[in-house]
């Protein structure tokens, strides 16, 4: 009786078995890989602003704490967006005529708020606040990354799910003494392992426990 | 009459007469539901909805009002019911906000002046006033290297003379071509602040006699 099937459909064989098993996996892979893609995560992506505002320039340069312009970041959920007024407290007198700053000039005559355009944005189901985290010690480095460094801004951090709940099971080895944490470039004393966020933990008294509960981020 | 979105309706199609054509088409509507589940299913997991809710959330900008905000400027006179301010409770609320005693400003501030008030003091100037009055308040801030007009030093004699409510009011109204910084600094912030610039004034003009006595006795050490 002649061969049905030539030998080199052993091979073949092995290749459907194999992408049969792989095909599905690589493709869910794939799903997996757009969702936490830069694409989806909008990561160190820069948007088109009214005003190429550089936090580099004005940060680092300067000097000017994240506070001057972010005011309500202490106690509000919001950080707060700087008032045009804000920015002619400098900008009266320097660059007053450079085209650069136009469209903050004109917002001051039209009393016609800056529209900026939103670098991070929650879903609306999620609730946090600024507060409680700058409260307890919570660099806006953990979160913004090396805001000092950004000529214009971008997100660091993808800000899924995943990533807070990271923090929240563990927060121990990134928290920070309350006057660092607008500091950018704040380290942990060298020799002070975990044993510092511990003390932290307890001098403000967390129960790290709940910090899961999916009432605290959705209520 | 048929049910249009439920599978059950399959019954009632089974009992169309049985031609070849009905059939077929009964096959391919089969297909055709398992499909539109499929793109309602896609539909739904790309449904905005939820993210983006029908509320404003803070600074969101919004269509109704001329100037594209949603957050609306507080009517002249508004008098909150509780201040989100976390206003002090002090005897002389007048005080607290105006700066002012009896038509003029107060020598004093309306709370007592602790090392706590101070530290909140100096943290505040840090923020709001060092980039222009600078650290030490000799008026040559970063911002002014930068080429903005140079303030008057806190430590000329008219401003060491001038009552603390005086500094309550330049950082209230503004003062010249300063802006104001009411927006920014709360009142018993701007009482705070003020109370450091005393400090930083006393600081500045000190002299060895003011030191507890055993830092005078380092100082004559370190002066042999
Ligand atoms: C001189 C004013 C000023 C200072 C100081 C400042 N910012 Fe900003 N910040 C802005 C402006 C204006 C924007 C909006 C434009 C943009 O996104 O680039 C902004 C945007 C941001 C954003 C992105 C907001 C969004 O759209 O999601 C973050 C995060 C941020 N700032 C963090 C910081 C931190 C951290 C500091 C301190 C290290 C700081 N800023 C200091 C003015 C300032
Ligand atoms: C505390 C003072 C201060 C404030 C507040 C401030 N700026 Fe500036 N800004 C400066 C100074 C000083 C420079 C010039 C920097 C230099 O010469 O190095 C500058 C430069 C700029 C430039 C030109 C930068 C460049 O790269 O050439 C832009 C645009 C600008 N600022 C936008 C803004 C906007 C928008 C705001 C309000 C959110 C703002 N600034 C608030 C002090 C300030
Ligand atoms: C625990 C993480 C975390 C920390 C710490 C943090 N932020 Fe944010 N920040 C966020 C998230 C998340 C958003 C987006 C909020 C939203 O969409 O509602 C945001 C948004 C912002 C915005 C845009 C305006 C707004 O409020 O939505 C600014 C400005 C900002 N942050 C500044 C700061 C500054 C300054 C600090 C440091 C004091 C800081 N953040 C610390 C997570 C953080
Ligand atoms: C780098 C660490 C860190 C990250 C990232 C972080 N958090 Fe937190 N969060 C904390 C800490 C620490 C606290 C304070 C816990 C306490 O007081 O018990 C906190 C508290 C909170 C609270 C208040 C809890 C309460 O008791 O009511 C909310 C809400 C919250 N976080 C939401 C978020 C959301 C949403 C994100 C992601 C966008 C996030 N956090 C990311 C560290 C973090
Ligand atoms: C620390 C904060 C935090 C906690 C705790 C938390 N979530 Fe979330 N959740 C988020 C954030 C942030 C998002 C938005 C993620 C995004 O946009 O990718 C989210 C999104 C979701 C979504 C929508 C997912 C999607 O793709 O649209 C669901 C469902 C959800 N959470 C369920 C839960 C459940 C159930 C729990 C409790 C076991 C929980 N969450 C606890 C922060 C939290
Ligand atoms: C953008 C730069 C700038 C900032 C920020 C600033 N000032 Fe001034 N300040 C000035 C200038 C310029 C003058 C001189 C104004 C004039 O005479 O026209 C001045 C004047 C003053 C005076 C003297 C008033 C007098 O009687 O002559 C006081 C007091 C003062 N500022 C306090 C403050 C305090 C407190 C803060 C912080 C809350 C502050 N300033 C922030 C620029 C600034």
């Amino acid at each position: 009786m002649p061969q049905v099937f030539h030998p080199s459909a052993n091979t073949l064989s092995r290749v459907v078995l194999f992408s049969l098993v792989v095909g599905p996996a690589a493709l869910l892979g794939l799903v997996y890989l757009l969702v936490r893609s830069p694409y989806q995560t909008q990561v160190r992506v820069i948007r088109e602003q009214p005003v190429q505002f550089s936090h580099e320039h004005h940060v680092n340069g300067l000097g000017i704490d994240c506070r001057f312009c972010h005011t309500s970041v202490e106690t509000a959920s919001a950080a707060g967006m700087p008032a045009t007024h804000t920015c002619m407290t400098c900008h009266s007198q320097i660059w007053a005529d450079s085209p650069l700053l136009e469209p903050v000039r004109a917002s001051l005559k039209n009393q016609e708020p800056l529209a900026w355009s939103r670098v991070h944005d929650l879903p609306d189901f999620v609730y946090f606040h600024h507060g409680i985290h700058v409260q307890k010690g919570v660099g806006c480095v953990e979160c913004h990354g090396r805001m000092d460094k950004m000529p214009l801004a971008w997100r660091e951090k993808p800000l899924t799910m995943e990533w807070c709940l990271d923090c929240h099971r563990n927060p121990e080895p990134r928290l920070r003494p309350k006057d660092d944490v607008f500091a950018m470039d704040w380290e942990p004393p060298a020799d002070s392992g975990l044993a510092l966020g511990g003390e932290l933990l307890q001098k403000s008294h967390m129960e790290v426990g709940q910090l899961t509960n999916c009432s605290i981020c959705h209520r | 009459m048929y049910p249009t979105s439920s599978f059950l309706e399959s019954d009632t199609l089974t009992m169309r007469s049985n031609t070849l054509s009905a059939r077929a088409w009964f096959a391919s509507d089969r297909w055709s539901r398992w499909l539109a589940a499929g793109v309602v299913l896609a539909a739904l997991s790309g449904c905005q909805d939820m993210y983006d809710q029908h509320r404003y959330e803070p600074f969101e900008s919004s269509t109704f009002f001329d100037d594209g905000a949603s957050s609306r400027p507080l009517v002249a006179g508004t008098v909150p019911r509780t201040d989100p301010r976390n206003l002090p409770d002090v005897d002389d609320r007048n005080l607290l906000l105006t700066g002012l005693k009896d038509g003029q400003p107060s020598r004093s501030a309306p709370f007592p002046v602790d090392q706590t008030v101070l530290e909140r003091g100096q943290g505040r100037y840090r923020i709001y006033c060092a980039p222009c009055h600078g650290e030490l308040g000799d008026g040559k801030g970063i911002i002014v290297q930068r080429g903005f007009t140079t303030p008057p030093s806190y430590h000329e004699d008219r401003l060491r003379e001038a009552p603390l409510g005086h500094f309550f009011q330049v950082i209230t109204d503004g003062h010249g071509v300063m802006y104001s910084f009411a927006s920014r600094v709360a009142p018993q912030d701007r009482w705070a602040i003020a109370s450091y610039i005393r400090a930083l004034q006393l600081s500045q003009n000190a002299k060895v006699s003011d030191l507890p006595p055993e830092d005078q006795d380092k100082i004559q050490e370190a002066s042999k």
